[in-house]
């Protein structure tokens, strides 16, 4: 009998450890194929170069141009807001009140909210809405910026990263001892000045941690920029707010679906594929570890 | 280190007072964002109700109801397939568009369930494993992991599901069609697996090892405690990790775009090809003309899509919060509660 119970624990547990190899065995055989017949192909001339107009030949310099320019405008809109709301629901506000709550449970249904969804709110909100009324009111109804462009497909990724930030900053603030805060009170500073000083300072690596998982979710996503401004195909690289570009998510999705001849286009495929692989695993990569360093000093408070 | 000057505030008042007020009112943007994606989501599919001109075309029952008017393209003796295909049909750009939505509900039906069916099992063991089992350096290469494994763009592992696994699973099943919902079920679920896994791992880490302690010290050997003390305690943040994980699958776009087959059919075969609400709307509205009955179809879709993963997202976060505050609640009694035969013996 308590054979039997040894046996039968024995049998799930290695079930479950079963299923933690083969999360691990997925995750290997992806990465090692996109690896092996993605490599062969890589070159310097390959990302500082052009693809010819049929794709199948050149390299992805546009579609990486595009998406550090893409990503680069949505840090810069997300950050400050990001980090502006994290302070507001761990400094400024009154932790039981309606508002925060209401605040935290906007920030869980927006993670949740479908990449797809997104695309359609930054057509309605950003193109058509606010588009069309910058170019009525400034541009005497001449078409702009009132089309898919850069500007507004690093908006809609701002949104979409949001709770990123906010969550990866907050938890950094939580890191920063009580006691500070309330030294430089003692000390007279108003509360700005503390989070000025005290906590931000002591927060950069947390904010840093946001950052980089909002960069990395931005460089592969997709879906929210299908209509929001990535193109196809362009023969020069964005240089105005109001251009279109080319990214590697994008190029990635063109090249496996809308390509008339797979063969000859699988060598370029698995190499962006690999770029764009490798260049979210690096800023995941440094994210874990920045975020590792910070719950370490976390559980040290 | 800041400066005498800079902490006695020789910067304007008024910086700061601004700055301050950005703060004050990020709590409003971040709510605003939510309430304007469904304003703007909703207001262009609100002409699907409203507008004539888009009602000769399309209108709310004739997206629901079986259609009578298609059955000219049947053979002569059709099979109950063929007429569901007929009766239900999604042909948005033929010369007379139709827009059953039934076809759409099967196909995200039919992957979900796939994707789930695939990745619950796999993401709670896992789950139970690190939590339980896993020795300490194991627990810390393991989360990461996962991390990674999130981190892969969608579109990478749509494009892995139709250049490997595809052939993989056609040749090793000898399946018919190949792009259909097992293969993109089974790409579906990689997306899936982190969120369930994450959800679930939090939920066991949250229960108290006290709890353990006690099963132990009664005799329990460790896969009972996990599966008969741990998991129950953590049951609604597992069952949260389900939903969540539902909402996840329902959502997803480019994996299932690319590896669906796209034809929308009404078979719940999950050997066929399918299409999803997500993919069709990422496959259409590229090519329907602002202001079309078939740009608000797409735009309705998206507000549909939108108010079942706010739904699933809500009741996830209750059951989350639920676990939090159950485990915490009982904690926080054992540690504050001061056994009251214990008092009077120390003073004795």
């Amino acid at each position: 009998m308590t054979r039997w119970i040894k046996i039968i624990a024995a049998f799930f547990t290695s079930l479950t450890g079963l299923a933690c190899f083969l999360i691990l065995l997925i995750l290997g055989v992806i990465v090692g194929d996109i690896l092996v017949h993605g490599w062969p192909h890589l070159s310097w001339e390959f990302v500082s170069t052009a693809p010819s107009a049929d794709l199948a030949h050149g390299g992805i310099f546009p579609a990486i141009f595009g998406t550090v320019a893409l990503v680069l405008i949505m840090t810069i809109l997300v950050v400050p807001l990001g980090v502006a709301a994290a302070v507001y629901l761990h400094e400024y506000a009154r932790q039981d009140s309606k508002l925060v709550h209401l605040v935290r449970l906007a920030l869980q249904n927006l993670a949740g909210v479908p990449a797809i969804v997104f695309g359609l709110f930054g057509l309605g909100l950003f193109v058509r809405f606010c588009g069309g009324s910058i170019d009525d009111l400034l541009f005497g109804g001449k078409l702009t910026i009132g089309q898919p462009c850069i500007l507004w497909a690093a908006s809609t990724l701002a949104v979409l990263t949001l709770p990123t930030v906010v969550v990866a900053t907050e938890e950094a603030l939580r890191a920063v001892p009580r006691n500070y805060r309330e030294a430089a009170y003692a000390m007279g500073a108003t509360r700005w000045q503390v989070v000025r000083y005290v906590v931000l300072p002591q927060s950069v690596s947390g904010i840093l941690t946001g950052g980089i998982l909002a960069i990395s979710r931005g460089t592969g996503d997709v879906a929210p920029i299908l209509f929001t401004g990535a193109a196809y195909y362009l023969a020069h690289l964005p240089t105005k707010l109001n251009d279109q570009f080319m990214t590697l998510g994008y190029h990635t999705y063109v090249l496996t679906t809308q390509s008339p001849d797979v063969e000859a286009t699988k060598p370029v495929l698995y190499s962006t594929a690999l770029v764009l692989l490798v260049l979210t695993f690096a800023l995941n990569f440094a994210a874990v570890l920045i975020r590792s360093k910070i719950r370490r000093k976390l559980r040290q408070t | 280190m800041p400066t005498d000057s800079q902490l006695l505030g020789h910067r304007p008042r008024y910086v700061e007072k601004s700055i301050e007020l950005f703060i004050r009112s990020s709590g409003f943007i971040v709510i605003g964002s939510l309430v304007l994606i469904f304003v703007f989501v909703a207001k262009e599919a609100l002409p699907l109700l409203t507008s004539s001109t888009v009602h000769e075309e399309v209108t709310i029952p004739s997206m629901l109801l079986p259609r009578t008017d298609n059955t000219e393209s049947l053979p002569p003796d059709p099979t109950l397939g063929q007429k569901m295909d007929a009766w239900f049909p999604w042909q948005p750009v033929s010369t007379k568009p139709k827009y059953s939505l039934l076809p759409l509900v099967i196909g995200t039906l039919k992957v979900t369930f796939v994707a789930l069916l695939i990745a619950i099992p796999i993401a709670i063991a896992a789950a139970i494993f690190t939590s339980e089992f896993a020795p300490q350096g194991v627990r810390e290469f393991i989360k990461p992991a996962v991390e990674i494994l999130a981190g892969i763009p969608s579109v990478v592992v749509g494009f892995f599901a139709l250049m490997v696994l595809a052939t993989f699973l056609q040749d090793t099943f000898g399946l018919l069609m190949r792009l259909n919902a097992i293969t993109a079920g089974v790409a579906l679920s990689l997306a899936v697996i982190p969120i369930v896994y994450t959800v679930a791992e939090d939920a066991l880490s949250a229960v108290p090892q006290t709890f353990r302690d006690g099963s132990h010290a009664l005799g329990a050997n460790r896969w009972q405690t996990a599966w008969r003390v741990a998991m129950p305690a953590a049951m609604p943040g597992v069952f949260a990790a389900c939903v969540l994980g539902a909402g996840r699958a329902i959502g997803e776009t480019m994996i299932v775009l690319m590896s669906s087959g796209n034809a929308a059919t009404c078979s719940f075969d999950p050997t066929e090809s399918f299409r999803t609400f997500s993919a069709t709307i990422a496959a259409e509205l590229g090519d329907a003309p602002h202001g079309s009955p078939h740009y608000h179809v797409l735009f309705f879709i998206g507000a549909f899509l939108f108010i079942i993963t706010f739904v699933l997202n809500m009741i996830g976060h209750w059951y989350v919060a639920r676990v939090r505050d159950r485990l915490a609640g009982k904690a926080k009694r054992k540690m504050t509660d001061p056994t009251p035969e214990a008092v009077p013996e120390l003073e004795g």
